[in-house]
Formats: structure tokens, sequence, C-alpha cells
């Protein structure tokens, strides 16, 4: 007679945060199936929202309490920069599908086409995009996305961390292609994201299996363990290491791996873009910072000058190609591919101000972004959004209360003082020269000056510029979008002149536990 | 190290050798008689659907019933196995498989309500 198989321990109350997103992601499947279509944006709207916002609460209990502690047999750790993440993670979620539910800006009543499977073009497509008939798949789909962000950068073992690599990127594919406007770019955005992450996902498994293959375990705390020890092949290691950045460094959008993000934050509708480009770009980073500061925390010098080489890469092709850029959601799209490079200073910094450096600007750039992403949304003329910036012109002049709210963001994204930008990116220059990485400080203050052309550019378009005679013209938001719009400033202004409770935050947040 | 490994190339040379001997002796014994069936698309003895002209697009049912296909089948891949050792795992195997197939019911009730299995 065989003997009972132990059933594994799971502590279930350090999981609220990412049981809930997921359970309220179900609830939204089910709404789907049983909620007459009359009632169920409403009704997806509340369950999302719902679940974001007690997810949040749960964050915080579980912060307050303050003990880090490695749950479900050592799969997920549920520790300060987890926390942290998840808590930003829950905010910028909250933001996204207030953004996704807007009706007032697009005439049809929906950012979202209802058959996105439609080939672009045809009479069915042209219909559908005037009706008024919207889709709420996308509601359980975002959620389903954020449960698997939220996930991602808890997970301390590398299979765990790809299958939620896996669960957060699915429902971005299928979103990306959902824009009511422009369908034939945002279906071909939906493509191209799916054929690179796909590719990108099979690097970041192949390295896991390196890794088996080199420690024994996918257990990030085995594989700091086998780090150490003598005797060990270390090519399986430096190959496995490499493999395993592809992976994490395409879903951070940093230079080689940046080829998809101009495409697809162009094509996608604007509220996916702004969910991509703020929380999917905490979430990668949380994994980021976790297997390396983790798993490889002693084998540092290994890693480092790859790491150096990308981040030097990405500021400056970033910065550089932001500068030739004519369409607003593509400059955006360089400048997060910047702003990548800017956080990857402060995650080779390996200290622990690196650490609260980097969860600080992750913070603050999620918020500018989203807000920035939500005024995008608000240009519009006939053909939906006005994204070509020779549209923009004049904008000051038309608009001077949307202008100046885009001009704020803009200028916190380029680092001025008073703004949030700014204070993130001293945090992390400030831990990078610490860590004795004073070359990539110069080569980060130089792109963000870099940074600061263009961004000016937009604003001198904006106000010192005659509009053109046909402009666009600034819908008037909603609600939704005026709530997300209005925090994300907020956020911006207060951090920047009053950083430190954050600072603290992120400060007594930035232990990894091992 | 290599007679480790020496089974596994018998294996391959073995394998290699039984598909070009096959695949040889059939085209040299068999007879060639020309029938219009023989250059159909294969679907497993049914007739083939008749498909868009130029390789146009296909109906989306035939995907919603692979993926269907697939969700059920994967539920019996995990159903075995934990039939094989229920026994052994005790009520915590028995909630977590009651949470597994109720997840994978709520996917069922949407394409249920959805009209996923009306063929036309």
């Amino acid at each position: 007679m065989p003997t009972d198989i132990q059933a594994p321990s799971i502590a279930y109350l350090p999981l609220l945060p990412i049981l809930i997103v997921f359970g309220a992601a179900t609830l939204g499947v089910l709404v789907e199936a049983f909620v007459p279509a009359h009632q169920r944006r409403l009704s997806q709207v509340v369950v999302a929202v719902a679940g974001l916002v007690a997810s949040l609460g749960a964050v915080i209990y579980l912060a307050a309490d303050g003990t880090s502690r490695l749950v479900a047999e050592s799969a997920l750790a549920i520790d300060g920069p987890a926390l942290f993440l998840q808590g930003t993670l829950c905010v910028l979620g909250i933001g996204s599908i207030l953004l996704l539910s807007e009706r007032r800006l697009d005439r049809s009543g929906g950012v979202v086409v209802s058959q996105a499977a439609n080939a672009p073009g045809s009479r069915e497509d042209l219909r559908l995009a005037e009706s008024s008939h919207v889709q709420t798949e996308v509601y359980p789909l975002a959620m389903f996305a954020l449960g698997g962000m939220l996930l991602f950068p808890a997970c301390n073992n590398l299979l765990l961390m790809f299958v939620a690599l896996e669960v957060l990127s699915l429902p971005l594919y299928l979103m990306a292609g959902l824009a009511r406007r422009r369908r034939l770019l945002s279906q071909e955005a939906a493509l191209k994201y799916f054929l690179l992450g796909a590719f990108a996902s099979a690097f970041f498994l192949y390295g896991v299996a390196l890794l088996y293959g080199y420690a024994g375990s996918v257990d990030l705390g085995d594989i700091l363990t086998a780090t150490s020890q003598a005797g060990k092949s270390d090519g399986l290691l430096y190959l496995g290491v490499a493999m395993l950045g592809v992976g994490l460094l395409f879903k951070v959008g940093a230079v080689p791996f940046q080829a998809w993000t101009p495409d697809v934050y162009q094509g996608s509708p604007t509220p996916v873009t702004a969910l991509m480009a703020a929380c999917t770009k905490v979430a990668a980073f949380g994994a980021l910072l976790r297997v390396f500061y983790v798993g490889f925390g002693t084998s540092q010098w290994d890693w480092r000058p790859m790491l150096w080489a990308v981040a030097i890469l990405t500021m400056v092709v970033g910065a550089i190609l932001a500068v030739t850029q004519t369409d607003v959601k593509r400059m955006l799209a360089y400048s997060s591919i910047a702003h990548t490079g800017f956080i990857l200073v402060g995650v080779i910094a390996i200290n622990k101000s690196g650490l609260s450096g980097t969860l600080f600007y992750l913070l603050t750039y999620g918020f500018t972004t989203i807000a920035s992403f939500a005024v995008v949304g608000l240009v519009r003329d006939s053909a939906g959004e006005a994204t070509h910036l020779a549209q923009w012109a004049g904008l000051g002049k038309r608009s001077p209360l949307v202008a100046g709210v885009f001009a704020l963001l803009l200028f916190a994204l380029a680092g001025i003082p008073l703004t949030s930008g700014f204070m993130a990116k001293f945090a992390v220059f400030k831990a990078a020269t610490e860590g004795g990485a004073t070359a990539l400080v110069v080569v980060g203050v130089i792109a963000s000056a870099v940074t600061a052309f263009f961004y000016a550019r937009v604003v001198v378009l904006m106000f010192f510029q005659e509009p053109t005679v046909d402009g666009p013209t600034v819908a008037v938001p909603s609600a939704y979008t005026a709530v997300t719009i209005a925090v994300g400033v907020a956020f911006t202004v207060i951090l920047g002149i009053v950083p430190q409770p954050v600072l603290d935050l992120a400060g007594k947040a930035a232990t990894f536990i091992r | 190290m290599l007679q480790y490994y020496l089974p596994i190339i018998v294996l391959f040379v073995l394998a290699f050798g039984f598909a070009a001997f096959s695949v040889g002796a059939a085209s040299f014994t068999g007879p060639k008689r020309y029938n219009r069936a023989k250059y159909d698309a294969y679907e497993c003895g049914i007739e083939p659907a008749p498909q868009p002209m130029g390789g146009g697009r296909f109906p989306i049912k035939f995907y919603l019933t692979a993926m269907l296909f697939i969700v059920f089948d994967i539920e019996i891949i995990f159903l075995y196995p934990w039939a094989v050792a229920f026994g052994r795992l005790g009520v915590f195997g028995l909630v977590e498989m009651v949470l597994f197939i109720a997840t994978v019911f709520v996917a069922y009730a949407y394409v249920w309500r959805r009209g996923g299995l009306e063929w036309d």
C-alpha cells in the first residue's frame, strides 16, 4: 500500500491580492455569459474596479502586517518589493479599466470594436466601426492580464514565472487588436506582438531549462545556492541567464528587443496602450529585479556587463529615435524605451537604494504614462484619434487646459525639477553612482537631455504655433477619463514636491526575501 | 560516456532505415492508378468541408470546436492521474480538482451562453 501523498502547504492569505483579481476576472466571464447585453457594460466595470479595489485593500493589509514570507512551497515570495509593485499595479489597473470604460470620446460610444476578426475595410468592418455595438470581453481580458501581472513580480520559481508571463501576455496580444478605428494597424500590432512575444517566451523557457540543468532546480533560492558552489558548469549558467534575460528584457522593451514597442503602442487602442506601457513595465521590471537580485545576486559579475550594454543601448537608441518621430503615440513609445534604459540604470546599481529607486521610478512612471496616453485619447478628428504631431500644432490656443496638462506630463517624463520624473531619475542615478556605475549615469544624463529636446518640441508645437485650419478638436471626456487624468497629474505633481513619504515607503519595501 | 548513447543511436538508425525502406519499397512495388480522391486533403476519411475559393477565410466555428476540444482534452489529462491517486491525495486533492473543474465550467458556460455550441 503506497503512502499518502503529502499535500503542499499553501498559505492562502498572502495570495489574497492575486486570488481576488483572478476571481474577479472569472466572475467577469460569468457576467458575459449570464447578464443581459444592455447591463453587461456597467456590471463589468463594477466587477473589475471592485476586484482591484479589494485587491489593493488586501495588499495594504499584508503590507501593514509587514512579514515577508515564501508561500506555496516557496514558489511565491510575498515580500516588500512584491507588495509595493502589486499595490502600484492595482491602482494603475483601476486607471486602465476606467479608460477602457470611456464612452463619450468616440462618437459610436466605445473604444474597442465588437468583432476584431473582421477583415479591415470590409463592409461588415466599416459597419461595426460606426455601430453602437460594443464588446465587453475586454474587461475580463484586462483582469486576467492584471492577475498575471500581480503574480509575475512575486514568483520565486522560474517555471511559475513563465506561467505568469503567459497569463499576462496572452490577453494583451488579443487586446492589441481591438482598436475601433484604424483596424489594419491594430491587427498588425496584435500579430506582431504575438509572434515576437511567443519568440521571446521560447527564449525565456529555454533559459529556464538551461538553469535547471545548471542548478538542478527552478527555485530562485536553490539557484542562488548553486551559484556559490564550486564545480558547476558555468556555461549553462551564462547561457541560461542570457536567455532568461532576453525573455524579460523583451517584455520591458529594452534595446535590442524593442522592435515591437512602437508598432504595438501605435496600433493598440489607446487605453490598452496605457495598460501595456504602465502596468506591463511595472510587472516585468518586478520579475527582472527578483531574478537578478535574488537568483543571481552573488553571480553579478557574470551578468552585469550584459545589462550595462543593454542599458546604454536602450537609453541612446530610445532617446535618439524618439527625436525623429512624427506620431504622438510612437514618440511616447520610444520615450518609454528610453525610460526602460533609465530604470535599468537603477537595476544595475545592485544595492538597496537601487532597488528602492527602481520601485519609486516604476510608480511615478506608471502614473505619468497612464495620464499622458489618456490625454492622447482626447485629441480627435473625424477619423478617430489625431495622433500625427502636425495636427497637434496650436493645441494650446484651442484647449489651454488639455495642452497645459499634457505639457506638464511631458515635463515630468523629461525629468524637470518639481515633477515626479525628476525625483525618480535622481533616485536611480544616485543609487547607480553609489553602486559604482558612474559611467552609466553620465550616459543617462546625456540621454535625458536628448529626451528633453523632443518633449520640449511638442510643448513648443502646442503653444507657439498657429493651429491648422481644420485641425482636431479636443473632446470633453466623461468622469472615467477625467478621474484617471486628474489622479495621474496629481501624483506627478505631489511626488515631485513631497516625494519623501513614498520614497520612505519604497525604501522600507526594498528588501527581497531569499 | 558514449556507450550510454549507443542504444539511442541504434534506434535512430533503425527508425530511419525502416522509414526509408517502407517509402522506397512502396514506390517500387505498389500499383500507380489515378484516383481523384487521392489528391484531396486528408480529413479523417470524411469528405473535406468546402473551402472558400482562392484560399480565403475559414468559418470561425472550426476554430471554436478545436478550442473546446483542447479545453476538455486538458481537463481529462488532469483528471486521469488524479483519479488514479485519488485515495492517496485526500481532501486537498478533491478540493483542488473541484476548483479546477469549476473554472473550466465557467469557460464552458460562457461558450454555451454565447452560442459557441450552435453550428449554424
